[in-house]
């Protein structure tokens, strides 16, 4: 089975976000970047696919060089080979999803797995874009996936509970957390993570269909306040609650 | 330019997020001085459709269907399509649910539709519509406009709160879309629903327990607190990967986002992946032994106390009220 998986690389969850001096964009300075967290649980699902029906694992990322550290880190987790869409430039979803789905017409897989949503602009929509560019199936927020005959059977997570999907193959599966266990790299898979290729390629160009006017930080808080220290602040709180906030 | 409403119901009642989409959007409408127009799609549904016009809609497009008793992202996909070309819409508003989630990259594809998803503000700007839509977790926001001819906007639940109704009803009309097979292509078999409790996405108030509260059986006493305020449960990520609490619970990066009016942290540091789930709840309350917890920096009231003593009290006080 030819599998593929979609891996973004992205600020660490502690960044400290501040504006560039184009005032649309994150400045990147001292930013530390990593594997989209989400990202993990799609390489696994597609690792502990083709450990059940053979096949190879090929991740791809779109980005500059940048990326290839986490399209490295996907090798050492036991992924096959690496294709990097390389282009720096400032891409929406839709000219992202776009640009995938014409490399994976290109290589031709039966299924791709990719991170729920990716957490630097948290758009959750490539899923559905790719899948829908490519006339499959998708499949979002799976936190249970199995494939059965020509169908892949997913539970994914609605408010207050779970749907069970079934969905023609090929189909787009976007990875939850829940739905495996991610392995670390081994050793050895680092050692030849080194040695395995990371093709590049000039992805497909498509016009950005969202234009940023200004990126900003939020309005400071007010320092709240400290009620009490004890259990004698708990009237007064309940007091400040109901008669100030007026949510209870 | 026609604005559609995509009406999410289940279980055919309406969710609270299809009369925040409505209003929001019929705000727009008027600004923009736009018709709008309703879409909901279920099995039997013609009988909910009227209540739309008391926020703002004239007419609901309503598809009766036996076979979308549950969703459908490709029978959803097509419908929506179809109603699309008919009524010559120009831009559609959902709610950034689970449901409208997985919808709108699907219509935004098909439709060539720039998306600006999990808006949490829009208003009208020399004739455009501006979102404002938060990034990075909450620690930045973007102001876009979408420049495609067909726009799409999803809303995060629970932000575009609703000041004002009427008690005008809306005019229901039915269509009957194509559907082939393989618009059944994705199908939901079952729908499972966590007991009866009450999703953090969907709640007004949520109390969530950290790992301050040492074991899972202390969580008893943050399930009576939320009871007596006919609250969600939440939880943060090192009580869920401990598994003293299900994955569903989860606030914050790697689980779920949040903007209840009222959101009380116990014994919850206030991890930077936690506050990015929160950040956008109208009031926060802190409960945490520890003065330094960064929870208190984003927190409008706190105690620094023990919460083992604390939210026992809370509950009688609150009961008090009642």
């Amino acid at each position: 089975m030819k599998i593929l998986v979609c891996v973004n690389h992205v600020p660490d969850t502690t960044t400290k976000v501040n504006v560039a001096s184009d005032n649309i964009s994150l400045d990147v300075n001292g930013v530390n970047f990593m594997l989209n967290p989400y990202d993990d649980f799609a390489i696994e699902e597609a690792l502990k696919t083709k450990e059940k029906f053979g096949g190879e694992v090929v991740v791809v990322s779109l980005g500059g060089d940048s990326h290839k550290e986490t399209l490295r880190k996907s090798l050492a987790m036991g992924c096959d080979r690496a294709v990097l869409l390389k282009d720096s430039s400032s891409r929406d979803s839709f000219s992202i999803a776009f640009a995938i789905s014409e490399f994976a017409k290109s290589y031709s897989p039966e299924i791709i797995f990719i991170g729920k949503q990716s957490i630097d602009y948290d758009n959750s929509q490539m899923c559905g874009l790719i899948a829908t560019f490519l006339g499959w199936q998708s499949v979002s927020v799976v936190v249970k996936f199995a494939i059965e005959g020509n169908s892949v059977i997913a539970e994914r997570e609605i408010e207050g509970g779970h749907e069970i999907v079934s969905a023609k193959l090929p189909a787009v599966i976007a990875a939850q957390k829940g739905l495996n266990e991610p392995r670390y790299p081994s050793l050895k898979g680092i050692m030849e993570s080194k040695r395995k290729p990371i093709e590049e390629i000039n992805p497909e160009q498509c016009a950005n269909k969202i234009n940023v006017l200004r990126m900003r930080k939020p309005a400071a808080k007010q320092k709240g306040k400290i009620v009490g220290t004890d259990i004698s602040a708990v009237p007064e709180l309940i007091k400040l609650l109901h008669e100030e906030a007026k949510v209870i | 330019m026609k604005i559609l409403v995509f009406a999410e119901q289940r279980d055919n009642s309406y969710k609270k997020t299809a009369f925040e989409v409505s209003k929001a959007a019929s705000k727009i409408a008027t600004e923009l001085n736009s018709e709008i127009i309703a879409l909901t799609i279920g099995e039997n549904i013609s009988s909910i459709a009227p209540q739309l016009g008391n926020y703002g809609i004239k007419k609901v497009i309503v598809v009766n269907e036996p076979r979308l008793k549950n969703y459908s992202t490709s029978a959803f996909t097509s419908i929506v399509n179809q109603i699309v070309e008919k009524e010559n819409v120009s831009v559609i508003f959902l709610p950034a649910s689970s449901m409208g989630k997985d919808l709108a990259p699907c219509l935004s594809a098909k439709l060539n539709a720039g998306v600006a998803s999990d808006c949490t503000q829009l208003k009208v700007e020399d004739g455009k519509i501006i979102a404002t839509r938060p990034v990075f977790s909450g620690k930045g926001f973007l102001d876009l406009e979408i420049t495609s001819e067909k726009k799409i906007f999803t809303l995060r639940p629970n932000v575009f709160t609703i000041s004002q109704t009427t008690t005008e009803l809306a005019t229901v009309e039915e269509f009957k879309p194509q559907l082939e097979e393989k618009d059944f292509s994705i199908i939901v078999t079952e729908v499972k629903q966590s007991s009866s409790k009450k999703d953090v996405t969907e709640a007004d108030i949520i109390v969530t327990g950290g790992r301050g509260l040492k074991s899972p059986e202390n969580f008893v006493m943050i399930e009576k607190l939320a009871e007596t305020l006919g609250a969600a449960v939440g939880a943060s990520r090192a009580v869920v990967d401990a598994g003293w609490r299900p994955h569903d619970e989860q606030v914050g990066q790697t689980g779920k986002t949040v903007s209840p009016s009222l959101y009380i942290a116990v014994a919850v540091s206030g991890a930077v992946q936690h506050m990015a789930g929160m950040s956008t709840s109208k009031y926060i309350v802190a409960i945490n032994k520890d003065k330094d917890a960064p929870i208190f920096s984003i927190a409008d009231y706190g105690i620094v106390g023990d919460a083992f003593e604390i939210i026992p009290a809370m509950t009688e006080e609150i009961k008090k009220l009642k």
